[in-house]
């Protein structure tokens, strides 16, 4: 199942020659696709695509008790599930590695990065705060699932209406939609992954192009301002490329933004 | 007597709007969406492919294995993501219900797994996700005898309806709903799956399932035309 030696080299030789497979630039992603309210019954909710690469995002809201040191806060959880039913290479059962780093990293960048409003999140300070859950299912692997679950997770929450909630019986009215949409802010922290190709770097991997990659880094950034980051994978990495794929997400999100934006509106 | 009046306004014999479409997963060997109403379930086929763990090989025949599985933000409540008690039956009375139609002789030692994914929910999810299923396992080009379409018949207080809801699964008066999921093999019309939870008589139920067997007709209908025009939404 995994992408065959040969097919590796032949990306790394094309690479060399600021090539690849379909045509694309190093930095160039695919297609981006966005669909809002895919599944009613939650909060919000949004389909991704990229190129063949689909998720589905969605929102859940709840209240519960604050964390004692963020009493005035709302909380924030983010998981994936990478479905077996997206691709033959994932097996069922409990989740890997890939399944909590996808759901940790994503947390990050939308936790450090200002965009969500935690305060606002607050009903009763020390009681009671909104827990925002954020559900990221894979429905076709083709590679950066990362980059896909990220955008799709900010689509998903811009998406999301706080559902009402009747406090003397301290239950939450789901079915009751109301139009308060969830605290956000200007800032629009994309997920962006940059890998490490032989001597040279890509982004927006297919699953072959991801298989080819020897290290990657994600990069949570919003408006220049990096709030996440993992090196993921074994290879080690100079400075001096670490530096210039920064500098290339820098501009990745701009273009990112400006397609997500379109699909707002 | 006044006709009974269902909560969406519906006629009793009538389902939801249906919409079904063939090849949804690019990864998968053949993959489906099926749609009653606000009830949407996928389903991916992989395989036939060899068996791990290796102690579960069939000698004899190769295994359907299915799983059954909600996004957690397809309800009111959120469910936790992962197995739980109800999706792990729901998945084995799945492989029941489709086990008939396959014919995996040739396969011996081999599996072929159907992964249902429940996208969004309104009752009916297991109905929904064991059309999709049928259909996808169709595409996948694994051999079968025929197809095997689901529905569920709800019985709201004394009357019968077809394609039971939420607001009717939640149903309170009078003897309450029972709710009775079914699904037929359609040439030889037999009943390869069938759950109830409810109260009803002997008499009532089979005539429920009477209904039943008329109302997979049109689902059959649907899955087949669906399976004709791979890659386009069709309804009903």
């Amino acid at each position: 199942m995994k992408t065959p030696k040969i097919t590796i080299d032949r990306i790394k030789k094309y690479l060399a020659e600021g090539k690849r497979f379909d045509g694309r630039k190093p930095e160039e992603f695919r297609d981006l696709e966005i669909e809002f309210g895919v599944s009613k019954k939650a909060e919000g909710s949004a389909r991704v695509k990229l190129g063949n690469t689909e998720v589905i995002v969605g929102i859940k809201m709840g209240v519960s008790e604050p964390y004692p040191d963020s009493p005035n806060k709302g909380n924030l959880m983010v998981t994936a599930e990478l479905l077996p039913l997206s691709s033959p290479r994932i097996e069922a059962g409990p989740p890997r590695f890939p399944a909590i780093e996808l759901g940790r990293v994503i947390d990050r960048g939308l936790r450090e990065s200002h965009f969500i409003d935690f305060e606002k999140l607050c009903i009763e300070p020390g009681k009671k705060v909104w827990t925002l859950f954020v559900d990221i299912y894979t429905i076709n692997d083709d590679g950066n699932l990362l980059d896909a679950g990220g955008i799709g997770a900010v689509a998903a929450l811009m998406n999301a209406k706080i559902p009402k909630y009747d406090e003397e019986n301290s239950r939450v009215l789901h079915d009751e939609h109301s139009e308060e949409n969830v605290p956000l802010t200007k800032e629009r922290p994309i997920s962006i992954t940059g890998y490490k190709v032989g001597d040279k770097i890509l982004f927006d991997p297919t699953r072959e192009e991801e298989d080819a990659g020897e290290t990657k880094v994600t990069v949570g950034i919003s408006h220049g301002i990096i709030s996440s980051m993992q090196k993921g994978n074994e290879t080690d990495l100079d400075t001096e490329m670490f530096g210039e794929m920064i500098d290339m997400a820098e501009k990745v999100w701009q273009d990112l933004v400006t397609k997500i934006e379109k699909f707002i509106k | 007597m006044t006709e009974f009046k269902r909560p969406d306004g519906r006629k009793i014999d009538a389902t939801r709007p249906m919409k079904a479409k063939v090849g949804i997963v690019k990864n998968a060997d053949g993959s489906a969406l099926f749609q009653f109403g606000g009830t949407i379930a996928i389903a991916a086929v992989y395989g036939p492919k060899e068996m791990h763990p290796r102690n579960k090989r069939n000698p004899a025949k190769g295994t359907l294995r299915c799983t059954y599985n909600m996004n957690s933000f397809s309800v009111s409540d959120r469910i936790r993501p992962g197995p739980s008690r109800r999706s792990t039956e729901i998945s084995k009375v799945t492989e029941w219900s489709l086990e008939p139609i396959v014919m995996l002789g040739d396969y011996a030692g081999q599996v072929v797994d159907v992964h249902i994914q429940i996208i969004q929910a309104d009752a009916s999810t297991r109905c929904a996700g064991i059309n999709a299923a049928a259909m996808a396992l169709a595409q996948a080009g694994i051999p079968m005898t025929d197809l095997v379409s689901s529905i569920s018949i709800g019985k709201l207080d004394k009357q019968l309806v077809v394609d039971v809801d939420k607001a009717e699964e939640d149903w309170e008066d009078g003897e309450g709903a029972t709710d009775i999921a079914l699904s037929f093999v359609h040439n030889n019309e037999k009943l390869s799956h069938i759950q109830l939870d409810g109260y009803i008589t002997a008499e009532q139920l089979k005539e429920a399932v009477e209904l039943g067997k008329q109302a997979t007709k049109k689902v059959y209908e649907l899955q087949k035309e669906a399976l004709k025009n791979p890659g386009k939404e069709v309804s009903a």
